[in-house]
């Protein structure tokens, strides 16, 4: 509890403020042109940027440490497995999971998806059987279920939203019935920026007995992920969106679950024994890491968990709602400008679309300022379609963008207006 | 650095803002859709043609102001002329947009087309301009399958 005294005192000295100045010179690229203007990256909920000490971690790893892992007796071999293993530990200890063997490294979030689909989803989806996602859900945590819902004839059912970009939970709660085999839902959402109430829709579908797969590629790079206050079953990480390298991702599941779901793709490393007569499997998260993984890229995500980890969080979260309530008004005072998304609870994600301007002309226009957006449907159509609307302009923020970027984006905004007259 | 004049004359604001030929035909002999995923720009042609001439021709559909007034001069310049033009036309319009950005546009061929010369400039749009025109292709050669330039 905060007490007066504290208050007092908290008032006496400068508020603490993110250094920002220091964090930028972390992140090479913030220091380049693109198209002879200084870079203003605002496309981070596309891919976010890395720090120095991730790139140094790959290069140190290749020039240095590189050797095959789980299998040499040689020193480095035995090294470089265990700096895999490491990485696989801070990942456990970033999301708060129980053990590290609830932590698969897999390509992507979306492959982390494809792997619940498949493997839990084959093995529990039976013709009638329903799955719910939101109708928010990018296609990476809609289209896998779709095709496993064609090959087991089970249906999709869907979470709808109000205009605002704010899921309704009366109708979720109201599509639970005996056929319920698990939920699909979408942490943050890339397109609007929401912040879905996991917690407590966790909580809804734990009292009708259904597991929950969490699509956490947007959570992670805003807000501190516990899997076990969550209490979902599955949590989808994608590597390079929280500042690691491409190629990576993590796939949380809890121990049970894990050990009872056959193997997604068979290969090496993922077997105990083989034999003509019968092949036995190793124990997750062995039996779902088929073949030589992205060793590098593992070990480079345990260091940007590193990074993030020394990251004074409430500092940042200060900081990106900041940006988001200084863009969200500089962009709604520019006439003709709509932002879509209005969430209560949002990450600093900013789409907007523009009078008589398609999102794609916005996209140009602001890049010949160096300007870095998004523009399409951000692979969320059945969001697009909802609000009717073909595309969105999208800024993106993470921690390291400044409120001069946004006047950017406005002056950027500005200019389209004046060469659309 | 890429003009931003270049790309957005007046020809194409115009043609963007008040698109030629925007309209169904009910009596189409022709119809194809292109559409770009990625952009989800989509458009569909509609022809009339008859002994070979395109009597009328019109397009609906949602895009970008590039791939809008593209449609809408590609329409005006089709209208009235025999399919083999029409695909001369097009393969000139194609070697304007995908030419490297110092190439001359022969605009005594394209006309008004010469107007979109301004998107080789811009890698990423080339793909916008084309779209209408392998529709009007792909309407003309009898493709059932929406194409697309992505």
């Amino acid at each position: 509890m905060t007490t007066l005294h504290q208050v007092s005192r908290a008032k006496a000295s400068a508020p603490p403020v993110l250094d920002l100045r220091r964090i930028r010179a972390d992140f090479p690229i913030l220091g380049h042109l693109s198209n002879g203007k200084p870079l203003v990256y605002l496309d981070n909920a596309a891919t976010s940027q890395k720090p120095q000490s991730v790139i140094d971690t790959l290069t140190r790893y290749y020039q240095a440490e590189n050797a095959n892992i789980h299998r040499g007796v040689y020193e480095l071999s035995q090294h470089a497995t265990l700096a895999y293993e490491r990485a696989r530990a801070k990942i456990q200890r970033f999301i708060n999971a129980a053990e590290p063997h609830e932590v698969v490294f897999v390509r992507s979030a979306t492959e982390a998806i494809n792997l619940v689909a498949h493997s839990y989803g084959r093995s529990h989806l039976h013709a009638g059987d329903e799955v719910i996602v939101s109708v928010m859900e990018h296609h990476s945590n809609l289209v896998p279920w779709q095709l496993v819902c064609e090959a087991t004839g089970a249906r999709l059912r869907v979470i709808p939203m109000t205009d605002a970009g704010e899921l309704v939970l009366e109708e979720y709660e109201r599509l639970f019935n005996e056929k319920t085999k698990l939920v699909a839902l979408v942490h943050v959402s890339n397109s609007l920026g929401t912040i879905n109430p996991v917690k407590q829709m966790v909580e809804t579908a734990h009292t009708n007995g259904v597991p929950v797969m969490v699509d956490g590629a947007q959570g992670a790079p805003h807000l501190p992920i516990d899997v076990r206050d969550l209490d979902c079953d599955f949590y989808a990480l994608s590597g390079h969106k929280m500042f690691g390298p491409t190629g990576i991702g993590a796939l949380y599941g809890k121990a049970a679950l894990l050990d009872a779901m056959p193997p997604y793709q068979g290969g090496g490393e993922m077997i105990r024994s083989v034999r003509f007569e019968k092949t036995t499997y190793a124990q997750a998260p062995a039996k779902f890491e088929a073949g030589t993984p992205h060793i590098a890229g593992a070990i480079g995500l345990g260091a940007a968990v590193d990074y993030l980890h020394n990251l004074p969080w409430d500092l940042i979260q200060a900081h990106e709602y900041d940006l988001l309530t200084y863009a969200t008004e500089s962009l709604a005072a520019i006439p003709g400008v709509r932002l879509v998304g209005t969430a209560r609870e949002k990450a600093s994600v900013a789409s907007f679309v523009l009078d008589g301007v398609h999102a794609h002309d916005i996209g140009t226009i602001l890049d010949q300022e160096g300007i870095a957006v998004r523009t399409g449907h951000h692979c969320t159509q059945p969001v697009m379609e909802r609000l009717g609307i073909p595309a969105t302009a999208r800024a993106s923020f993470a921690f390291y963008n400044t409120r001069e970027e946004v006047d950017a984006l406005v002056a950027g905004v500005l200019k389209v207006r004046e060469v659309f007259g | 650095m890429a003009d931003l004049r270049e790309l957005y004359q007046q020809v194409i604001l115009d043609h963007n803002r008040s698109p030629r030929n925007y309209k169904r035909l009910p009596d189409a002999s022709h119809t194809a859709e292109g559409t770009n995923p990625l952009c989800g720009d989509e458009i569909t042609v509609y022809v009339l043609l008859e002994d070979d001439v395109i009597k009328d021709v019109g397009f609906q559909g949602s895009g970008c102001a590039i791939s809008q007034a593209s449609a809408s001069l590609m329409t005006s310049a089709v209208k009235g002329r025999g399919t083999d033009e029409a695909e001369q036309l097009f393969r000139a319009f194609h070697d304007m947009v995908t030419a490297g950005p110092d190439a001359p546009a022969d605009s005594k061929a394209l006309g008004k087309l010469a107007a979109l010369a301004g998107v080789r400039q811009f890698p990423a749009r080339v793909k916008c301009a084309n779209l209408p025109w392998h529709t009007l292709h792909a309407a003309l050669t009898g493709v059932h399958e929406p194409v697309s330039t992505e």
